[in-house]
Parts: structure tokens; C-alpha cells; sequence
């Protein structure tokens, strides 16, 4: 009788336990659509005070992530990539993994083309941005929300 | 020792845009894993990427640990001049790997 007891209380607790982590991750989701001020600060440092327009870069991520240990990610900018106007760098950024950084190219009117792919981990579902660096010193940026099924950096190692 | 494949057109007209893929292989740990005992597995990355074009730098990457394991690169470039494209990884502990690749320009 007690045994039972307990187990019925047991249970009840893990269930009230369990409703409680669901509306804590649904109140934790809500305010991480703003934008972290860890990535804002990383951002400011290369960018300083300018301002960031949105436009004529174009973030090209899958929206649905099933492993974020390699994510492709293409970073295209309409430019002519000319001496006088071309994309100077392209920098990435992330609001929730454990850095915000992720990479930087440094392009020149050599490129031809402003266009770059790598592979990236993502930790989580979350906001990836790009900002690209025109010769005339403007700053240009797109966004893209990724939902992600499996997390990269989260597993053990060896 | 870290093998690296690069992939550039071994010809090209003058003033096409020719594209390069690259990719190197590294597990760039990240810093931020732990092995079963709690223990931090320090950060082992490529830091830096360099491709050259006849000694001139035509594109440079900084890499942070958010880059996968075997990091893939691709870029693209002008087709000047033959000559030889080379490329440079350089990483924590010392890490650097050098490959080159010719180019015929007609």
C-alpha cells in the first residue's frame, strides 16, 4: 500500500515535473527571437557604428537541419566586383551557438564573383546572420532561420 | 599528416571566373567538448586559410570552432595568368598544410 502510494506520487510529481520544462522551454523561446546581445556585440566589433542595411546579400541555409554537425551555408552578394565596387569581406555569425563568430572571408575585386560556400555547426535552432563589407565601407546583411533536429557540439567526446 | 583536395580547373580562358573548391581534412575539436570523464578537450582548429594566385592573395578565411570537421571551402577567382594557385591552412598546435595547383590560362 505504501509502496503504491509512493509510485502514484511519484508519478504525478514527474508529470507535473514535465509540464513545468514545457512551459519553461516555451517561456526560454520567447525572448531568444530577439536577437542575443552576445551576437550584437560580436557584430558591432567588426562592424563598429555603421549601420547595417538589409539587402543585397542572400544567406542560403536548408530550414530544416537534420544533423548540425555540417550545415551547408552559401553566402551570395549581388555585387559587380569591380576595383570600385566590390565586396571586401563577409562575415557570419550565429545567436546560440557557443560562439557567435562562425567565419570571416576577406574577397577582392579578384573574386569575380562574390559568391562563397562552406560547411558549419549549428548548436541549436536559431538565427543565422551574414554581413558583407562593401568597398565604399557599407555594411549589408540577411538572416536565415534554421530549425535544427540534431544538435552539433552536444555529444560526448572519445 | 592532414590531406587536403582542392579542385581547380587545370584550364581556363583569360578573364573567366573560375571556381575552387577546397577541402582539408581536421577534426577541428572545438574547445567546448567534454570526454566521458568531465574533462575539456582542448581546441584544436584551423585558424586561417590563404589562397594565393602567383604569389598574390586572392582570398583569406578566419575559421572559428562553428566550422565543421574537414572544413570545405568555395570560392572563386579570376583566371589572369597561368601559373600555380596555392593554398595555405594554418591552426592551433602548429598546424599548417601547403598545396598548390597550375593553372593554364589560354
Amino acid at each position: 500500500m505504501q509502496r503504491r502510494t509512493s509510485r502514484r506520487e511519484f508519478l504525478r510529481a514527474a508529470g507535473g515535473a514535465a509540464a513545468g520544462l514545457g512551459l519553461g522551454s516555451i517561456v526560454a523561446v520567447t525572448p531568444a527571437r530577439a536577437t542575443p546581445a552576445e551576437m550584437q556585440e560580436a557584430i558591432r566589433r567588426v562592424v563598429g557604428a555603421a549601420p547595417i542595411n538589409p539587402g543585397r546579400v542572400k544567406l542560403d541555409l536548408p530550414p530544416l537541419i537534420e544533423n548540425g554537425n555540417a550545415v551547408p551555408l552559401t553566402v551570395d552578394v549581388a555585387s559587380p566586383m569591380t576595383g570600385a565596387d566590390h565586396v571586401r569581406a563577409i562575415h557570419v555569425f550565429t545567436q546560440k551557438n557557443p560562439q557567435p563568430n562562425v567565419v570571416s572571408f576577406h574577397l577582392g575585386p579578384r573574386a569575380g564573383r562574390a559568391r562563397v560556400a562552406t560547411r558549419v555547426r549549428l548548436a541549436d535552432s536559431q538565427t543565422v546572420v551574414a554581413i558583407c563589407e562593401l568597398s565604399d565601407g557599407s555594411f549589408w546583411s540577411d538572416r536565415a532561420d534554421v530549425v535544427v533536429t540534431l544538435a552539433a557540439c552536444l555529444e560526448d567526446g572519445i | 599528416m592532414a590531406s587536403a583536395l582542392i579542385n581547380v580547373p587545370p584550364r581556363a580562358r583569360r578573364g573567366e571566373i573560375i571556381e575552387i573548391k577546397t577541402l582539408i581534412s581536421h577534426t577541428m575539436e572545438t574547445g567546448f567538448r567534454r570526454t566521458q570523464l568531465g574533462a575539456l578537450i582542448p581546441r584544436d582548429i584551423i585558424r586561417r586559410f590563404v589562397c594565393t594566385y602567383n604569389g598574390t592573395e586572392v582570398f583569406r578565411a578566419e575559421l572559428h570552432p562553428a566550422i565543421s570537421a574537414n572544413p570545405f571551402i568555395v570560392f572563386s577567382t579570376v583566371a589572369v595568368e597561368s601559373g600555380t594557385v596555392e593554398f595555405h591552412w594554418t591552426g592551433d598546435n602548429g598546424f599548417a598544410v601547403t598545396q598548390s595547383a597550375p593553372i593554364l590560362v589560354e
